[in-house]
């Protein structure tokens, strides 16, 4: 069974429980353990980058040096995270004097950063390490017929020049094939949801999040997938708004790709925190996970 | 695209002649950043379609436009500009640049540029959320939704803040909202950890 270092982040603990709950479950069933990171602190989101570069590096090197004790790699549910994490390694790589100036600070906390262990998104941990075979493998009840939009987001793409997969990424619809699901192409899959201008400039947010929630519906997806707590809520938690402020009338799911593919492989739904949405999951799955289990695949 | 801000900077002062030109300060932000200088830039325009929240016209200035004012010397225009307050780090800029210009680090870059001479434009949310989280983060290690709330709830309007207490009653009616604020274990080595990289004490 491999172990990562679990790095659950802020939003998990509250906001995003359902996200938690699912990818703990989920992992379990597919043989990888997430061992929450102790002590791990916030990784300073977009707004710490916006005022002071060097102290974000350093809340960051905190959390990776903790890892690097335990020996395992981080794993990151967050995408913004993710992102701070990812980077923070790759600057530390490069830059030999901010490395050794942040060890300094970490000595207060009797840490030290070497970039022993890689920094991973969950979601690359289920694509890459348990692989679309094994997830197959493990499928009790395949959501048959459920039209699912994968929605990819910026930060676990972007801007990792390096991935050829940055413009054309298709790993998502995969593991929404994977399970049985029926992936949603639609135009907006890799548009930003606004992020953090939900609250500093909440006129864009709620325009990004309406034009990505009608290309969803216009391609007849029944539920979007996400792989980000920032995303869900702004795609969820802000859809009353969303039509109130433009007259429109949505109402489309939202929910962790952690809850599909644990639905998938047979988990209760209320295991997978379902049931804490504000735009109801159950009517648009229920069809999918009612059906007879699968005995032998013909 | 928005022809009206195209054409009102023109009519303001011309660049400084100070010690360290204002191009030479955008540089220095830069100094750490892989992608290529901004004189490398060709003006295609190709970030600023390519980004979600100028091509919906919430920005006053677009990114095109910003590393022209700012190669043009104009200081005052860009500092004051929603531009980089309102990018919502989505790097698609960054990737597509043809030029290999990180647009969206050059953003980052401008928000703390504006932070530390506190030059930004008057009545923007940004500076006093990132400020507020900041705070909230060297004093317990995690962040504590409802006191960012304090920032920006009451920069609205009735109806939207009507709107925003709906949504913060449901989330929390179904447990989304934290009651308490978290705060890390190791919070001492923590604070002293800070105070090594910022001085100022709490």
């Amino acid at each position: 069974m491999k172990k990562y270092a679990y790095f659950p982040g802020c939003s998990l603990e509250k906001m995003a429980h359902s996200y938690h709950m699912s990818a703990l479950e989920t992992t379990r069933a597919l043989g990888i353990e997430l061992e929450e990171l102790e002590d791990w602190n916030c990784c300073g989101a977009t707004a710490y980058f916006h005022v002071d570069e060097l102290l974000a590096f350093t809340l960051c090197a905190r959390n990776l040096a903790m890892a690097e004790k335990e020996k395992r790699d981080i794993v990151a549910p967050c995408s913004g995270c993710y992102k701070n994490l990812f980077f923070t390694r790759e600057h530390l790589k490069h830059d030999a004097d901010l490395a050794e100036h942040i060890n300094e600070a970490l000595a207060e906390d009797n840490l030290h950063y070497a970039g022993t262990s890689a920094v991973r998104h969950l979601i690359e941990v289920f694509v890459q390490d348990v692989g679309f075979d094994a997830i197959k493998a493990k499928v009790t009840k395949p959501l048959k017929g459920l039209r699912v939009a994968p929605y990819y987001g910026c930060q676990i793409l972007r801007p990792r020049k390096a991935k050829e997969d940055v413009e054309q990424p298709r790993f998502f619809e995969d593991l929404i094939s994977a399970i049985g699901a029926e992936p949603v192409d639609y135009r907006l899959r890799l548009s930003c949801c606004g992020g953090a201008l939900i609250i500093t400039n909440r006129r864009a947010a709620l325009s990004m999040v309406r034009n990505l929630l009608e290309c969803a519906v216009r391609s007849k997806a029944a539920i979007i997938a996400t792989a980000c707590p920032l995303c869900q809520v702004n795609l969820e938690c802000y859809q009353k708004q969303v039509n109130h402020e433009f007259g429109t009338d949505l109402n489309v799911p939202v929910v962790y790709f952690t809850q599909l593919v644990g639905l998938a492989l047979g988990i209760p739904p209320k295991r997978l925190g379902i049931g804490s949405e504000l735009v109801a999951v159950m009517p648009a799955i229920r069809e999918a996970i009612e059906a007879e289990p699968v005995v032998a695949s013909t | 695209m928005n022809t009206t801000a195209e054409t009102s900077a023109t009519a303001t002062t011309a660049p400084p002649e100070d010690r360290i030109s204002f191009v030479e300060e955008i540089k220095n932000l830069l100094y750490a950043s892989e992608g290529n200088p901004i004189s490398t830039c060709i003006q295609c325009g190709t970030c600023s379609a390519t980004c979600p929240v100028a091509s919906g016209g919430f920005m006053d200035n677009s990114p095109r436009r910003i590393i022209a004012l700012i190669r043009s010397g104009f200081k005052e225009q860009v500092l004051k500009s929603n531009t980089f307050w309102y990018c919502a780090s989505c790097y698609q800029c960054t990737v597509r640049c043809p030029r290999g210009i990180d647009i969206a680090e050059l953003m980052y870059g401008l928000k703390r540029f504006t932070v530390w001479r506190t030059e930004h434009q008057e009545g923007l949310i940004g500076p006093t959320f990132s400020e507020t989280f900041v705070k909230m983060i060297m004093r317990t290690g995690r962040s504590y939704e409802p006191v960012l709330a304090t920032t920006y709830l009451f920069t609205y309007g009735l109806p939207e803040m009507l709107l925003e207490a709906q949504t913060a009653t449901t989330l929390m009616l179904k447990g989304r909202l934290p009651l308490l604020p978290a705060r890390i274990k190791r919070l001492e080595n923590f604070k002293r950890m800070i105070r090594h990289i910022v001085p100022l004490g709490d």
